[in-house]
């Protein structure tokens, strides 16, 4: 026993130091995403809002995947955190990501991907936040769905006067994969033994213009293809840095 | 001593009983059954066990889903109900695919042989992964109707499931991937590769002169696209066949989003095609004779390689069709590895 207890002593003695030298070199980051339709805070199903053409609409699902987080220094040199993230409006613990192992440093900006990269989406089955059973996997066409926005509008032309863009496709001519790069107003720093936190703001406005104008009385539905890059095209520029808070 | 017999007669019964029961209940296989061998002549794998690796207890534990109705939402429809393993698979004398409450699919039933020689599946290439297949038929409202969520509740509930997934994996986690691996895993080794025309090949059975006739003429009309050994080249065409307005399939142009592609469907493989009737992705053709009439003076919008076929005689139909019997493999419909291993 005694000798089992000084052989792990021994063992921690001698590994310590490559413990404390992680400690050292390595942050936590936390990410917070907070969803938002323009200037109010979303809320699902009961909250009202309004599109550029002025029709009303409420969501009643908004969740996406961000996945290839890099974390960029000035200079250019950049990490990459790995990870597939599922961010979904109805599970509060899904919008906050805590990343650890961030080298020290200072940042300058991040980028991160909306969607899943080629080769995961044809990786066959899978678990965690790619587990099909998420309900963000087609099964019809081999692929993750990369973003799903539903609600209902009284303009829409579909039964029960819902809408809902579920957008995905990793190939071309449908290829939904969008990168996003967002600056840092001021440099984030990684401490050891400290974490930092990043708060992003999702407006789900944006899924809805700029390039594209969406009128829910003729487009209230996208689930293949079909307009599917329209669709990402305009929910590419939703994210940015919130300034105002921690 | 009279005991002694009598206890040694006793024992020798039970343990034939068990034996019986074992073999009855599919119990029986080894890890030499679920070897993956590679035939003589086929190709490198699509399908990679690398991130699946086979065993015994996964190869069982997929059989026994295969064949468990748990997978719909009614408990009524298994995957074997449109996959017969007599047809290789495929559902005999079923035009369309039948799912719970009597509701009819939109495409025939294909076979499930040698499938880790393809890297896409269904007649439409949708799918692309062996182990992503069954959420199609599981989830359809057509087919089992039933969600992976729920799947995965009911076997977390079965003890003898919670059993089963933690013999081939260790430790008590049943998921989606679990559930999609072990089913892989059976279905991966469907392997069709000892017909008589493998057999003649490797010189070790003959062929009638009809049946050569026919080979060389299947050779030299149907080749190009129904490529040896496993009679497809994984491509998508259009057969020429007019398109039924009730389906309304466009096919592969669904799921790749380019107009061209609209009304092709997956060219198939032929093994046991004698067993797999009816025949197309819609199943309206009852016999091979049918078939052989659609691709003799087939219309103008069939593939290129389907019009160049031109007209085929009587003789020449029938020797075709001689030819294509002999790719019926007994050896695989009757493989006991993949029979239903029966329900406790």
């Amino acid at each position: 026993m005694i000798k089992k207890f000084q052989l792990l002593t021994g063992l921690i003695i001698l590994l310590s130091p490559l413990y404390t030298n992680a400690q050292h070199s390595k942050g936590m980051l936390s990410i917070a995403f907070k969803h938002v339709v323009d200037g109010a805070a979303l809320q699902l199903d009961s909250a009202v809002y309004k599109n550029a053409l002025g029709q009303t609409f409420t969501v009643s699902k908004f969740k996406y995947y961000i996945s290839n987080i890099q974390l960029e220094k000035a200079g250019g040199k950049k990490i990459t955190v790995p990870g597939y993230f599922l961010i979904n409006e109805e599970e509060e613990a899904s919008k906050r990501l805590m990343l650890n192992s961030i080298p020290e440093g200072e940042y300058i900006s991040m980028q991160f991907m909306i969607g899943i990269d080629s080769l995961h989406n044809c990786s066959g089955a899978q678990s965690g936040a790619l587990d099909p059973a998420n309900g963000m996997f087609w099964a019809w066409n081999s692929g993750y769905v990369f973003l799903k926005l539903e609600g209902k509008a009284a303009a829409s032309a579909s039964p029960g006067k819902i809408f809902e863009y579920h957008i995905g496709g990793y190939t071309a001519p449908a290829n939904c994969i969008r990168s996003i790069s967002l600056a840092f107003e001021k440099p984030l720093r990684i401490s050891r033994e400290t974490t930092s936190s990043v708060t992003i703001k999702v407006n789900a406005a944006e899924v809805l213009r700029a390039p594209v104008t969406i009128d829910f009385s003729a487009l209230s539905s996208v689930t293949d293809l079909h307009n599917a890059t329209t669709i990402a095209d305009n929910y590419t520029d939703m994210f940015s840095i919130a300034t105002d808070e921690k | 001593m009279k005991n002694k017999l009598l206890l040694f007669f006793s024992l020798a019964a039970c343990i034939l009983l068990f034996g019986f029961a074992a073999r009855f209940s599919g119990d029986t296989v080894t890890r030499k059954d679920v070897e993956l061998k590679i035939p003589g002549g086929f190709p490198t794998p699509l399908y990679d066990f690398k991130n699946n690796k086979i065993s015994p207890a996964g190869f069982m534990l997929g059989r026994k889903l295969f064949y468990d109705p748990i997978l719909s939402s009614d408990s009524s429809t298994s995957c074997q109900t449109c996959h017969q393993r007599v047809a290789a698979f495929a559902h005999i004398d079923h035009a369309l695919s039948h799912g719970i409450g009597g509701r009819i699919g939109t495409r025939n039933v294909p076979a499930l042989q040698n499938l880790i020689w393809q890297n896409t599946y269904m007649w439409d290439g949708g799918v692309n992964n062996l182990e992503v297949q069954p959420i199609n038929p599981i989830t359809n409202p057509d087919e089992m109707n039933e969600s992976l969520v729920h799947v995965i509740l009911k076997l977390k509930r079965n003890k003898e499931y919670v059993q089963l997934f933690k013999r081939v994996y260790k430790d008590t986690v049943i998921n989606s991937e679990r559930l999609l691996k072990t089913l892989a895993q059976f279905t991966g080794l469907m392997i069709s590769a000892n017909s008589r025309y493998d057999r003649y090949i490797a010189g070790r059975d003959t062929f009638s002169m009809q049946e050569k006739n026919g080979l060389q003429l299947f050779r030299a009309k149907c080749a190009s696209c129904h490529r040896e050994p496993l009679f497809t080249d994984n491509s998508y065409r259009s057969n020429g066949l007019k398109p039924d307005t009730s389906l309304n399939d466009t096919g592969r142009g669904k799921v790749s989003g380019v107009q061209t592609d609209n009304y092709k469907f997956r060219v198939p493989g032929l093994r046991n095609i004698e067993m797999t009737f009816p025949y197309m992705h819609d199943g309206r053709f009852r016999k091979l004779k049918d078939v052989l009439n659609h691709y003799s003076n087939s219309p103008s919008t069939a593939d290129p390689d389907i019009t160049k076929i031109g007209t085929l005689s009587d003789k020449e139909r029938t020797d075709i069709i001689a030819f294509l019997l002999t790719l019926t493999d007994k050896e695989f419909l009757y493989d006991a590895r993949f029979a239903d291993p029966g329900f406790k």
